[in-house]
């Protein structure tokens, strides 16, 4: 199909023709095109369905306040539902398909809504689909959501990137049309750091589809040499397609760049999109206004249009959207639709003025006092109906026309804030109002200064009195300056039938007045009934309207009425663009231990704790299922030894004089009696007496600790080390920092820890020398700096050594090669937690956040001979009940018998109800040694049960187990190994 | 130090990663000690002389100071990092606490931190994407925390094509990709 509808003139490249697809169907465009303004000059104007109706819909504006034209854009995982085709550039070989329609965009089944919208006006389903109650979510929701609806999204990974970065500058602006220019010329020749930003591809707002002269060019080209003389200046970073979509705080904007959206397919390694955050000095919104429309019945046809999109369409594009063409208005700006139509040569038969008064344009058919009542045309309009002043009504035939309404300043991003806007009656529209975010002025028409002259003189004074510029202003080209005439005119009171307020929710004028008999009067209850502004373009075009025929309902003013409140983003942001990187293997950063290139060429499975990846369990040949590995880790260790990477666990170095007394305040228990050499298990507690991590900490030298904490804890401990040092007790004497990557630290457990270290240790690490708890500086391999400590989660005699990071790797392979004779094995996670529950040790499951050390068998670690944090409010009544919760082992009657972590204790024969429930299982694994599942748990009373026999009960996996309640210490409960 | 323990890099290998992307160069640094310096309670004004006599460099707050063999930048009130070459002063913790005295606490850092040198032309795009630093208007020498991709990370400016970060040495694939992505993206 040839461009039927394009003329002379605008701003699209002729030379050159860009070919792309609507439903299958080839067209050609132009580069500059929209795929709107691309349909359009092909004559294709039905371009969508409505969202509940199903009504047939082409676009009605220019810009991205479009709520009609929504398109899904390209395939497979690049899919992108509820596109506006007024704002996607045209490229080629782009693919775009009508939505929300079956079989067929011109044939819509689903038309049928539009038969009966009696049944589907506002709160229709929640009196209607009220009973059975079940119903609802299972039938009637379903149904409804099929329905109903917009574009589809694809099920496919986007394949594409999404980046994000931080800007800096002295002065953001926001919008680039005549005021945005002016500011950022402003500030750009003072030498200021200027951010100008806009969504739109081509800067000059609406410069560009205008035909106003700008001193002694067309308004066009001087933005082109505007745009010109800021891109040469070094301080001004231009933005184009990038949409300034909130404020935040403290002088904060987020902005979305679409790098790729107009390409094919982004660049390899290119972005499609970069959120970027703006840290701006000052920032001036010269966000422009949208047109709004005047609601009649049957206004929602393709091809009724605001009239400023319709010579928009001529005088940027070159593109009429008709061959007969009409203008419906209430204001003068409406009237220059005409005028610019009839310049372009296009058939403009009648414009119809709701005024009395005012100028009568020549040479054309004008009408006032008159106004649109109806129209008609099944897939785009064919006729309208005007009733004249005198009442007459009278068809007329046209297949476009233009409504104007006035234009509503597009005070968003100033109201981001909550600010108020307040209604200026002098353009009939909202304008900003005060209490603004700190630090941003608004210029131009979204000031409500609707002229171009008023623009750019807005413009600059704004950038002037924002950066505290003195001296001469810059001198202003000459440009129109015509004042605002209006008289407001909302819906066109006529007939029953629909007239259209918000398009994208098919919300109509009745719905409206139903809200009002309902008594949904508030402009925040008629939002939330109705629907009105829900839908993705947020109401820019509908919005104002709704409330102002809400006020007239009631009687109040406009102002009285009020409007809802303006949230971020300013259009729609897609979820890739706001997780950036973050997403999928790239979600977070990994954190690797200094084993970890070792534990993977033995083909180790990892498992992600926090940010580590640790080895869970590292297989041998032979081995098929996870716990043969486990099994065989946890059986060498007790019997020889094996070795674990520990250096997940934080560490944390305490210095200072005060050291000794800062442990015994963060500490339960006492530490400034341990002695230098010496190592100490340590209980810390919240404020409010719950634990809230355990750990052992060292005395390496008079003033000189170091203290490890659980690996999940390591960064919150610290923080709360910080926190007591700097706040609490900011006179002591206490340095700290983390040195957990620092120092590569592996425990060595088993009866041969000691003789395997002794291979590489180069000091007398006898039992006499180095007794159980004893710490350590010393060095390994004929001199290499290292840190002993002889502690043991795993019961076994068993220690922890330490060398810098970057020899951990060469210490674990010199370990395992120097001590081959003892068939050392290297154990993971899993076996780590089948040797400190068969010990009774707590980790994780039982440092829930809700337990006390009582409740964990320590009760008597929390020392009342000196306060410590969470001391006093760990001896609250509730508790230090006798009966509360006390750590448990549990093992199956039957040892063939599975138990399942979070299972409850039930005495034999309770009923399985929360009344009944005893406690519950905080850990279990398999225990090789004893031959069958245990678990640690909290049981009710539970130091008093030991030997009692009780049932498990899990009702999700279907577990009624019954189970003897033993002592946590179900391995070596005397601790003679580790002492070994 | 220990001729039967060879030491490995942050990437698992013999050799500093070396990477060019562009205009961009990215080395990993491997001959840099590292050790934090915090003035004991009320003892800054000893510090003051030790370091002075030591040579050591005390910069004030977002800076880094460069010196021989000594350099430094300050991390938090009266606390500092100070680098020197690995190959002479892999003992940096105990040579500061021999020359400093009780009046401060000294803690080995070397291998807390992976260490990346970053030279281009100009820097500032590539610190855009990764920071919220103002690295345009930020002085030669300056030295701040932040965050890059989730990591916190010390940034120092070494001159507008030039840049130091130090990041958590664990995580030094994760840091190394995430400049790596953004660096491709820009060229």
């Amino acid at each position: 199909m040839t461009q039927s509808h394009r003329i002379s003139g605008g701003q699209v490249d002729r030379t050159k023709t860009v070919r792309f697809t609507f439903d299958g169907i080839p067209y050609q465009g132009h580069p500059g095109d929209t795929l709107a303004s691309a349909l359009l000059a092909n004559g294709v104007r039905l371009m969508g369905r409505s969202f509940k109706y199903h009504r047939p819909r082409g676009p009605i504006s220019s810009g991205s306040e479009e709520p009609n034209a929504l398109v899904e854009l390209r395939t497979g995982g690049r899919q992108e539902p509820n596109t506006r085709a007024t704002v996607v550039e045209l490229f080629e070989g782009l693919d775009a398909r009508s939505q929300n329609r079956w079989p067929s965009l011109r044939f819509d089944a689903m038309g049928i809504n539009d038969r009966f919208s009696t049944f589907f006006a506002a709160g229709f389903y929640y009196k209607t689909f009220m009973w059975p109650k079940s119903f609802w979510e299972k039938i009637y929701e379903p149904i409804i959501r099929r329905a109903a609806g917009l574009g589809s999204v694809t099920r496919q990974e986007d394949p594409d990137e999404y980046d994000k970065g931080f800007l800096h500058c002295d002065l953001l602006v926001i919008g680039a049309g005549p005021a945005g220019l002016m500011a950022a010329l402003t500030a750009g020749r003072a030498g200021k750091r200027v951010i100008l930003a806009d969504e739109d591809f081509r800067l000059g707002g609406r410069l560009n589809a205008e035909t106003h002269a700008v001193g002694q060019a067309s308004g066009a080209d001087w933005a082109v040499a505007a745009v010109a003389e800021l891109a040469a200046m070094p301080n001004v970073r231009l933005m184009t397609r990038t949409t300034v979509m909130g404020a935040f705080d403290h002088g904060i904007y987020g902005a979305v760049e679409r790098v790729s959206d107009h390409l094919p397919v982004p660049a390899k390694g290119k972005p499609r999109q970069v959120l970027w955050r703006i840290y701006a000095g000052k920032a001036i919104l010269a966000g422009g206004a949208t047109e709004r429309p005047i609601a009649f019945e049957n206004n929602d046809r393709p091809g009724v249009m605001l009239a400023g999109a319709l010579r928009a369409y001529a005088n940027r594009w070159g593109v009429k959207a008709g061959e007969r063409v009409a203008v419906f208005t209430n204001n003068d700006d409406g009237l220059r639709t005409a005028t610019d139509l009839m310049a372009r040569g296009v058939d403009v038969v009648a414009v119809i003025d709701s005024r009395e008064g005012g100028e009568l344009i020549p040479g054309v058919r004008h009408l006032r006092g008159a106004e649109v009542i109806d129209s008609s045309g099944k897939l785009g309009l064919k006729t309208i109906t005007v009733r004249q002043s005198n009442g007459k009504t009278e068809d007329i035939r046209v297949d476009a026309l233009g409504v104007s309404g006035g234009w509503n300043p597009n005070v968003n991003v100033h109201s981001h804030h909550r600010s108020r806007p307040v209604y200026d009656a002098g353009i009939a529209a909202f304008v900003p109002g005060e209490d603004g975010p700190p630090g941003l002025s608004v210029t131009g028409a979204a000031a409500g200064v609707l002229s171009t002259h008023g623009a750019l003189r807005t413009g600059r004074d704004a950038a002037m009195a924002a950066l505290g510029l003195t001296g001469a202003a810059p001198d202003l080209p000459e440009a129109e300056d015509a004042p605002v005439r209006v008289s407001p005119l909302w819906f066109v009171h006529h007939g029953k039938g629909r007239a259209w307020i918000d398009q994208q929710n098919d919300v109509t004028v009745k719905d409206v007045k139903l809200a009002h008999k309902e008594n949904f009067t508030s402009v925040e209850h008629l939002k939330r009934y109705t629907t009105l502004g829900m839908a993705t373009d947020q109401g820019k075009t509908g919005n104002v309207l709704g409330l102002a025929v809400m006020a007239e309902l009631t009687g109040r003013s406009i102002p009285e009425t009020g409007t809802t409140i303006y949230r971020p983003p300013y259009t729609p942001v897609a979820m890739g663009t706001l997780a950036g990187r973050s997403r999928g293997k790239e979600f977070k950063p990994f954190r690797l231990t200094p084993s970890h290139h070792w534990a993977k060429e033995q083909g180790a499975v990892f498992v992600e704790v926090g940010n580590w990846l640790r080895t869970q369990w590292v297989p041998k040949a032979g081995e098929t299922e996870w716990r043969q590995s486990v099994d065989r880790e946890v059986l060498a260790t007790r019997k020889s030894v094996g070795i674990c990477d520990v250096t997940t666990l934080g560490k944390i170095d305490i210095q200072g004089t005060d050291a000794g007394e800062f442990l015994n305040r963060v500490y339960a228990n006492t530490f400034s009696t341990l002695a230098v050499g010496k190592c100490r298990y340590g209980l810390m507690l919240r404020e409010d007496g719950i634990v809230f991590d355990d750990g052992t900490t060292a005395r390496m030298g008079e003033n000189e600790y170091v203290m490890t904490t659980t690996t999940a804890n390591a960064v919150t401990v610290f923080r709360h080390l910080e926190f007591c040092r700097q706040v609490l007790w900011p006179e002591m004497d206490v340095q700290l920092i983390s040195t957990t990557e620092a120092w590569a630290q592996f425990s060595v457990a088993g009866p041969n820890a000691r003789k395997l270290l002794e291979k590489v240790v180069d000091q007398d690490i006898s039992d006499a020398s180095f007794p159980y708890m004893g710490a350590a500086n010393i060095t390994v391999c004929g001199g290499l700096r290292a840190r002993l400590f002889r502690i043991s989660f795993s019961g076994e005699l068993a220690y922890e050594i330490a060398v810098p990071t970057r020899y951990g790797d060469a210490l674990l392979r010199e370990m395992l090669a120097r001590g081959a004779e003892f068939d050392p094995i290297v154990y993971g996670t899993e076996a780590l937690g089948v040797m400190r529950i068969e010990k009774g040790h707590v980790a994780g499951g039982e440092l829930n956040g809700q337990s006390t050390a009582l409740n964990m068998g320590l009760g008597k670690m929390v020392s009342k001979k000196k306060d410590s944090i969470g001391m006093v409010l760990s001896q609250r009544e509730g508790m230090v009940q006798e009966d509360g919760y006390r750590l448990v082992g549990v093992k199956p009657v039957d040892p063939k018998a599975a138990l399942t972590a979070g299972s409850h204790f039930l005495e034999k024969g309770a009923a399985a109800v929360a009344a009944n429930d005893g406690g519950w299982l905080t850990s279990k694994v398999y225990s090789p040694h004893l031959g069958c599942d245990i678990a640690l748990g909290y049981l009710k009373g539970g130091d008093k049960k030991i030997g009692q026999r009780m049932r498990i009960v899990n009702l999700l996996a279907g577990l009624d187990t019954e189970v003897e309640i033993i002592s946590p210490h179900m391995f070596d409960p005397e601790g003679e190994r580790l002492r070994g | 130090m220990a001729d039967a323990l060879k030491a490995m890099t942050a990437f698992g290998l013999r050799e500093p990663k070396q990477v060019k992307i562009g205009a961009l160069s990215i080395k990993e640094l491997t001959d840099v000690a590292l050790a934090s310096v915090a003035a004991r309670k009320g003892r800054m004004a000893d510090l003051s002389r030790a370091a002075a006599a030591a040579g050591l460099p005390l910069p004030g707050p977002s800076t880094h100071a460069p010196g021989d063999p000594y350099s430094s930048f300050w991390v938090a009130p009266e606390m500092w990092l100070v680098e020197a070459p690995f190959a002479s002063h892999e003992l940096i913790a105990d040579m500061l606490r021999a020359a400093l005295g009780d009046g401060a606490s000294v803690t080995e850092q070397t291998d807390a931190w992976v260490g990346f040198d970053l030279t281009a032309d100009d820097l500032t795009a590539l610190m855009q994407r990764l920071c919220n630093v103002d690295f345009a208007m930020a002085p030669d020498g300056h030295a701040t925390r932040t965050v890059m991709e989730h990591l916190g990370v010390y940034l120092i400016k070494r001159g507008k094509g030039a840049a130091r970060v130090y990041g958590p040495r664990s995580s030094a694939e994760s840091l190394l990709h995430a400049v790596e992505a953004a660096a491709v993206a820009l060229a």
